[in-house]
């Protein structure tokens, strides 16, 4: 087969083909129009001032390292005066993160950035090998979510940085929009589509600057940069990247590659429609979005159990979701906050301040807290707690587990 | 690419470089690069394409049982990409596409770590 010329240049070979458009391009040209379609999402949105400090992420893995690598490129051609670093989170699971930190290392000399790492041993107390060596395999990817969400914020407030940017993709914000609106949770939806995620109640900024970036732009970039990024799945949830809504997804893109950015389009026309002040309210970060990034396996979040966790949310929540979807209610009603027949409004919630440790939370005790007792105390009872707002299917092994260690330790 | 004629004349076997990035590499035994040698010709006559290697590859290569993170409906699985000389597949014919002598083929996971 001949080579086919780049779209672009009309010279070069093409080397990729672009989901969004299907333009034929060389390397180079591919190289340059990713970057420069990331600076115009940068601009368009005034994601950033002169003189910003801001925190990318960074977990090893292709998207954050191909954020640093785009951040650092752009912030040098178009003087954005931006002082970068880069922020890791260390779960503790060794053998796993281990690795993916020692990438991160090598970044941070590459891309001439100072690199902070924070562990969950050190704002927690517990490290993930712990955790799951007290409630066992099954279940602790809801520890390690509850308490990743946190421990980006808490390592950027510790900084003194007030911007923190994420990977998050298109693909990541596709499956968050299919996840919410399967889910009914317009507010979600909204939120989740947003570029920058920021709380009334937070003095810490989210973004994500890759958010109209396919994924198989983003590993077709570190491609053909070389980038040097880590994968692995996770070895707690080696199974996890098999989630629903992300199969979802990748079907769709092998059908109509559009489809990813016409979802996220989709999503933000939806988010267009929810009122101001479903909006805004439960802009808890609790339960964020989140749908992906963080997670060293892409979608630790979605992984098989989530569907029908959902499944048996959504029956629980019918009759409060069936009032939610009215969303064309005029301005200014608060209908939907006060509607739900049971009192059960769930997805409106009021910004409060957990008692114990001042994080942003719904509850008057945060999500993180709440495990975290749970962990301490190792009393059944607890994990009967947990196990109520969590899957049950899980919760019940991590019952009959804290029972015979309970029994063991009663004889 | 070109030297494909001849094709009575002692066709030699066809020697090429398979690569595993992106995650998958831990199906094929945490190796990365593989050296493969497939027939210039198959049983019916026809060339090896990347669909015979697709098999090819879950036969001998795969040491992980769980073919379906590498092949569905007898294909890539979404998600996965394929360079073909460091293009995108779907430039050169996709699972069609006739193996040459020397070809670097890589396969890279979207689907793992972030």
């Amino acid at each position: 087969m001949a080579p086919t010329a780049c779209f672009n240049c009309k010279e070069a070979r093409a080397v990729i083909i672009r989901p969004k458009n299907r333009h034929k391009l060389c390397r180079a040209c591919f190289i340059d129009i990713f970057e420069t379609e990331v600076h115009e999402t940068i601009i368009g949105t005034n994601l950033f001032f002169p003189g910003e400090r801001v925190a990318i992420g960074a977990s090893g893995g292709k998207d954050s390292t191909v954020l640093a690598a785009v951040l650092k490129t752009l912030n040098e051609r178009y003087n954005y005066g931006l002082d970068l670093c880069l922020l890791s989170i260390d779960e503790g699971i060794r053998g796993y993160r281990d690795d993916s930190l020692e990438t991160v290392k090598r970044n941070a000399v590459q891309y001439e950035m100072p690199l902070d790492i924070l562990g969950y041993s050190e704002l927690y107390g517990w490290t993930m090998d712990q955790v799951v060596e007290q409630v066992g395999k099954k279940g602790n990817c809801t520890y390690c979510g509850v308490f990743r969400r946190q421990a980006l914020d808490r390592g950027a407030a510790r900084l003194g940085i007030k911007h923190v940017v994420t990977g998050h993709n298109a693909d990541d914000v596709a499956e968050t929009v299919m996840m919410n609106l399967l889910r009914g949770d317009l507010p979600r939806l909204s939120r989740g589509t947003s570029i920058v995620t920021s709380s009334d109640a937070s003095d810490i900024k989210r973004s994500k600057p890759l958010k109209y970036a396919y994924e198989k732009e983003i590993v077709l970039y570190a491609h053909h940069r070389q980038l040097d990024y880590f994968t692995t799945e996770c070895i707690y949830s080696p199974e996890a990247f098999r989630g629903s809504a992300r199969t979802l997804i990748k079907d769709l893109e092998k059908i109509r590659p559009s489809s990813i950015l016409d979802i996220v389009k989709s999503g933000e026309d939806m988010a267009a429609l929810v009122p101001v002040e479903v909006r805004g309210v439960g802009k808890s970060k609790q339960g964020e979005e989140e749908s992906a990034g963080g997670c060293g396996s892409q979608n630790g979040r979605t992984s098989g159990g989530e569907m029908a966790a959902m499944e048996k949310e959504l029956a629980e929540n019918d009759t409060a979701e069936s009032l939610e979807t009215e969303i064309k209610i005029p301005n200014g009603s608060r209908v939907k906050a006060n509607r739900g027949p049971t009192g059960k409004a769930v997805k409106v919630q009021t910004i409060k301040h957990c008692e114990r440790c001042n994080y942003i939370s719904s509850q008057r005790i945060c999500k993180a807290c709440t495990l975290l007792d749970g962990l301490n105390r190792n009393r059944p009872k607890t994990a009967i707690e947990v196990g109520v707002g969590m899957e049950d299917e899980e919760s019940s092994s991590t019952l009959m587990r804290q029972m015979e260690r309970a029994k063991l330790s009663a004889t | 690419m070109a030297d494909t004629s001849n094709a009575d004349q002692g066709e030699f076997p066809i020697s090429i470089t398979v690569e595993f990035t992106g995650g998958l590499e831990l199906l094929f035994g945490n190796e990365r690069k593989h050296k493969v040698v497939l027939p210039a010709r198959l049983e019916d006559g026809s060339r090896p394409n990347i669909s015979y290697l697709l098999k090819y590859l879950v036969n001998n290569l795969m040491k992980d049982q769980r073919i379906d993170m590498f092949i569905m409906e007898d294909n890539v699985r979404p998600g996965i990409l394929v360079l073909i000389n460091d293009a995108d597949w779907e430039l050169e014919g996709e699972e069609t596409y006739e193996l040459q002598q020397g070809d670097n083929i890589v396969f890279v996971s979207t689907l793992h770590g972030g």
